[in-house]
């Protein structure tokens, strides 16, 4: 049997399929919702990846870090579990429920812990909770092989594996779990293996990332990206945007509107026509981190705590729909992924090309941490 | 023949219509599936719900009418027929499109129209009845792209880079003022009395399906955007 971070380098041609699901006031979707939602698209899989997001799905536990961790075999489990023991006091540990289907199989043993970090270790080491997360996840990820940390956020959590989405769905037991918010992936793997930590949603901490596409600026994202800690680990350029989104929102305060002007930065020729001040703005974001624009095909889904950015490339290569119903919102590659599940939405649009399409909790409701608007 | 489409695998659905003799097609309930009607000719398609991709590709001679939106791909490198669509399109549609008349209500997105060709009698058509997102007819080799504007009060109808590339064919688009900021391989003029009349039948035929006044429609100003000999591209492009 292979192990997760060891599968083949074949290259299958085509597309991914993203939705999401989200309530501004903040009501309980079931996580079957969205598993119907994907049905539909379902050719824009190949059954190679399929994954979820869930937000607000852990309410006994909203203060606790909730990780999800793959493992190869159990040696890597006990290494991670006594690096955590270390760093964070334990809440609960259990294996992630799932149900036996025979559409996924080769399954890596799959944790879930929610953790509280150790304060006086963090103290010690200067760090704010965030970054002392953050930089725990990494460390894992790059250091215990055979171990992989796929979900890390308060209050949510990612479900993902090698199977086509619906069967991920049931596999997880979705309907189980019940959030404000969720996000999905179908994927087509096209220059990467297809393996249980290459499958989406990518996150880190609570920030996770749906991405239909391919970019060609991997190498030079990943470049930059490594200089300032991250690590890209995955085999896949999702993994590249996750970070970016997570150094511009968490560690350089940018909001989400400026994020989206950095990795979807118009072409020179718009900026010039722009008015001011929204040239200067343009070209400013363009020049300080020309490093981490994203170029080539992508759809993008991010969510994150009290909210949900979509964005595409700014030529807008790959399709995205946003419906709207009262105070729910839909947002798909496909209006057939809207329609299947809510067949007359008030209001059914195509965002253009590098224009942020930013979804948050009314403000009556628990509202986004650090990605501020 | 009418088909309940609800929950039905595209494969089989297309199985069907072609197994079917039956001049006249009605098919209910689409979500998403895809390929419908393609290649088709003669027949009549009357289809509700939403239709998947890359409906009515190399379409040759039939008509589709649909009460919904359209996804990506519509009438990629269709050669003959019509397509009507009482609503919105996605992007990518009439892709090197040969042939024929496509009408949408609404609006269509990205990409629409590039590199349609035209050759002796087979003079492509492309109504859009709302605005078009970017690179609209871009390569365009022939054909006519007409952009309406209706709900746009007058603006320029499209996004960015229309016409880009074009080496052939004509863009017709109703707008207030001159539009600006095209690539340079577009000359730009008010519409001639020879431009209106081209597009008076598409017009005629726009308002007979979707409702609106012929007369009211055809007395706004319009824009004709052709290809630029002068400034034509010696060798590949791209932005920065």
């Amino acid at each position: 049997m292979r192990g997760i971070h060891d599968e083949g380098s074949e290259r299958i041609p085509s597309g991914c399929a993203i939705s999401s699901i989200f309530s501004k006031s903040g009501k309980p979707i079931n996580g079957e919702r969205i598993i119907h939602s994907m049905a539909p698209m379902h050719d824009r899989s190949n059954g190679l990846g399929g994954g979820f997001a869930g937000y607000g799905i852990y309410p006994q536990h909203k203060d606790d870090y909730a990780f999800h961790v793959f493992y190869d075999h159990s040696k890597a489990q006990n290494a991670c579990e006594s690096f955590l023991k270390e760093r964070f006091c334990f809440a609960a540990s259990e294996q992630i429920p799932t149900r036996k289907l025979s559409a996924i199989t080769q399954e890596p043993i799959s944790m879930r812990y929610f953790l509280r970090p150790l304060y006086r270790r963090m103290e010690d080491l200067q760090l704010d909770e965030s970054e002392y997360v953050a930089r725990c996840v990494l460390h894992i990820n790059a250091q215990i092989d055979g171990a992989y940390v796929f979900s890390s956020g308060k209050n949510m959590g990612v479900f993902k594996a090698v199977g086509f989405p619906e069967d991920v769905g049931r596999y997880y037991r979705l309907e189980e779990y019940e959030g404000y918010c969720w996000t999905a992936h179908g994927r087509y793997p096209t220059n990467t293996p297809g393996w249980w930590g290459g499958a989406h949603p990518f996150a880190l901490l609570d920030t996770t990332v749906v991405h239909n596409g391919e970019i060609s600026s991997y190498d030079a994202n990943r470049r930059t990206i490594e200089m300032f800690g991250y690590a890209c680990t995955l085999k896949t350029d999702t993994e590249a945007i996750t970070y970016i989104i997570d150094y511009l929102t968490r560690k350089c305060g940018l909001t989400l509107s400026e994020t989206a002007g950095v990795i979807a930065a118009p072409f020179w020729s718009t900026i010039t026509a722009m008015p001011e001040p929204a040239r200067s703005q343009a070209a400013y974001l363009r020049h300080a981190f020309s490093s981490l624009l994203i170029t080539g095909p992508f759809s993008i889904i991010v969510g994150f705590t009290g909210g949900l950015m979509a964005l595409n490339d700014r030529l807008k290569l790959r399709s995205m729909v946003v419906g709207e119903k009262g105070d729910m919102v839909y947002i798909a590659s496909e209006e057939c992924a809207i329609r299947v599940i809510e067949p007359e939405p008030d209001r059914i649009w195509s965002p253009a090309g590098g224009q942020p399409v930013i979804i948050t909790l009314d403000k009556s409701c628990q509202g986004g941490d650090h990605h501020g608007l | 023949m009418r088909i309940n489409a609800f929950g039905m695998y595209y494969r089989k659905l297309n199985e069907t219509i072609r197994a079917c003799s039956d001049h006249n097609i009605v098919i209910d309930h689409l979500c998403g599936q895809r390929y419908i009607a393609c290649a088709e000719k003669d027949r009549l398609f009357t289809l509700r719900g939403t239709p998947g991709n890359g409906l009515a590709q190399y379409m040759d001679g039939a008509t589709v009418e649909v009460f919904g939106n359209c996804q990506e791909a519509v009438g990629d490198t269709m050669n003959s027929g019509e397509i009507i669509i009482h609503g919105h399109c996605g992007d990518a549609c009439a892709y090197g499109m040969r042939g024929g008349r496509i009408l949408i209500e609404g609006n269509v997105g990205y990409r629409a129209g590039v590199h349609m060709k035209a050759h002796l009698d087979h003079q492509p058509v492309l109504i859009v009845g709302g605005t078009a997102g970017s690179f609209l007819g871009e390569y365009l080799a022939g054909g006519l792209i007409a952009v309406l504007g209706i709900g746009a009060k007058g603006a320029y109808p499209c996004r960015y880079f229309c016409g880009t590339g074009m080496h052939g064919g004509k863009i017709i688009l109703r707008c207030d003022k001159k539009p600006e900021a095209l690539p340079p391989q577009v000359l730009v003029s008010l519409a001639s009395a020879d431009d209106l009349s081209e597009l008076a039948p598409h017009v005629e035929a726009y308002c007979h399906h979707f409702g609106h006044d012929v007369q009211t429609l055809m007395a706004q100003t319009y824009y004709v955007l052709t290809p630029n000999p002068e400034a034509s591209y010696k060798r590949l492009y791209t932005f920065e």
